[in-house]
């Protein structure tokens, strides 16, 4: 069946199987590979994308439910070569270390700003309970967000915790 | 990890998917997919056709019908959690969407594909039993109401006919002096993931002592329960906390609680009298 979709503000379509999972079209149908596959399982978050503006597991969604949808992934978020903020925010706060669980954890972090602007550390923790990361302990994941949100409020990001140290 | 091959039917009206699960016996319903799809993925289901209802228009309100509300089958976990009128009169059922996996989940993850997929640890399932919640169950040769006291059958198998679809779980509104609560230790500790013991309870308090009372629980048997003894227990005490302490000793009445990963019998006992305490307590203070 074919299935026609924007991704990333692109109108895209291609041929799926009924039982084409979302990420393995936007893996390997688009060439999308920006959106990991951790534990394709629907535990790990990995392959989170924004779907219609909600964060979605891409690996336990049909293609085919996904037609006609409007969906970002992580390869969509920097603009004329200017990272996104939140992106930003995990270089300049070192959100990450192997990188595998990042690109769905920036999105599950894309659309938690997007519906609270200024989440509280408890919030974004919250926000942030369906995204598994094996290496960071989470805490520089949270301050990466905290740098993020600030950003895009138009405020100065609290300086890094090693700064002064 | 992806599916046996399968038919994928996307009708975007209710008669004509009623029309394709009557055509196909063997069609399961596609709701939200949070429990079907991983079902389907590992193989444990094979469906020869999938009926996607994600794009029946009208099936994604909650709405109200003067002496109720109802939340139509599209309506997520999200929608649920975020949902004034749901807070109102069913304080239980909001509280458990919002503790219903991760946001990810909630965001895709149906009330009614909840109840209708009847997991033993799920969440929704106690709370439309202790807000004598009705299912509107639809086939093509009519529609049935069923009490959710009798749709919990067994372990992962509701009421449903496979080729009815429930279009809508509707809740009666919480009276004066009424109010529900929920409270659950999650298997991963804390609200999160499926309950490792879950319990729902609405409580009716008038001049004094508790006239009402349901309680129903979850995670510790083979299907979620209406526990008869403890509502009788509280029904007519004052409610204090030694009333409820003795009723909650009852919280495991008629359960044959089963030992999994998450805890032996001793232990899943132990949490469902706990829970039991905190949700009625919690229940007691919102009824005022
Ligand atoms: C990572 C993860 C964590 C989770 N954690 C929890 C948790 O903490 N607590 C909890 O309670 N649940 C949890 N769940 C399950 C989740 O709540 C599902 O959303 C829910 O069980 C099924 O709803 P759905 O809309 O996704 O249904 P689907 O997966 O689409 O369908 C489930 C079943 O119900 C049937 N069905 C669905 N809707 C209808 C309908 N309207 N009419 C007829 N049949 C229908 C389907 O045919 C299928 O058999 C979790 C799931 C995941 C993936
Ligand atoms: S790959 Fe989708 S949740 Fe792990
Ligand atoms: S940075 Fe390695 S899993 Fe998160």
């Amino acid at each position: 069946m074919k299935v026609s979709m924007s991704v990333n503000g692109k109108q895209v379509s291609g041929d799926a199987e009924p039982r084409t999972l979302l990420v393995h079209f936007l893996r390997d149908t688009l060439g999308l590979t920006g959106t990991h596959v951790g534990c394709e399982s629907s535990y790990c978050g990995a392959c989170t994308i924004s779907l219609d503006g909600k964060a979605v597991l891409s690996c336990t969604m049909l293609a085919a439910q996904a037609d006609g949808a409007d969906i970002t992934t992580v390869e969509g978020l920097a603009s004329n070569g200017e990272l996104h903020p939140v992106q930003e925010g995990f270089w300049e706060r070192h959100g990450l270390q192997c990188g595998f669980c990042t690109p769905g954890m920036i999105m599950s972090a894309v659309t938690l700003l997007e519906e609270n602007p200024e989440p509280s550390e408890d919030e974004i923790r919250q926000g942030i309970e369906g995204n598994l990361c094996r290496c960071t302990g989470y805490h520089n994941i949270v301050r990466a967000i905290e740098y993020a949100g600030a950003k895009m409020r138009g405020e100065e990001p609290a300086p890094a915790e090693w700064e002064n140290a | 990890m992806y599916p046996r091959e399968f038919e994928y039917i996307a009708p975007s009206d209710l008669d004509e998917a009623l029309a394709a699960l009557d055509a196909n016996p063997g069609a399961k319903v596609l709701a939200g997919g949070m429990s079907l799809l991983p079902m389907m993925k590992m193989r444990l289901l094979s469906p020869d056709a999938v009926v996607d209802i994600g794009r029946i228009a009208g099936l994604d309100q909650i709405s109200d019908n003067g002496d109720s509300i109802s939340i139509g089958a599209l309506v997520t976990h999200a929608e649920v959690a975020a949902s004034d009128l749901v807070m109102e009169h069913g304080a239980a059922l909001a509280t458990a969407a919002s503790w219903t996996g991760d946001r990810q989940v909630r965001n895709r993850g149906t009330c009614c594909g909840s109840l209708v997929h009847a997991d033993v640890a799920a969440d929704q399932p106690v709370a439309a039993l202790a807000l004598a919640a009705t299912m509107v169950a639809v086939s093509s040769s009519g529609t049935r109401e069923i009490a959710a006291a009798d749709f919990f059958v067994d372990t992962m198998m509701s009421a449903l006919e496979p080729n009815e679809i429930l279009t809508e779980v509707r809740i009666p509104k919480a009276g004066p002096g009424t109010a529900s609560a929920y409270d659950k230790l999650g298997r991963r500790g804390g609200h999160t993931d499926y309950a490792v013991a879950g319990v729902a309870a609405s409580v009716t308090r008038s001049n004094g002592s508790i006239s009402a009372a349901t309680v129903a629980v979850t995670g510790v048997g083979s299907k979620p329960v209406l526990v008869g003894e403890v509502a009788d227990a509280l029904v007519g005490s004052d409610g204090s906390e030694a009333a409820v302490e003795a009723a909650a000793a009852h919280a495991t009445c008629g359960i044959e609680v089963l030992e999994d990963l998450y805890g032996s019998v001793a232990y899943k006992t132990h949490l469902a009298q706990v829970f039991t305490a905190r949700a009625v307590n919690a229940a007691l203070s919102a009824a005022g």
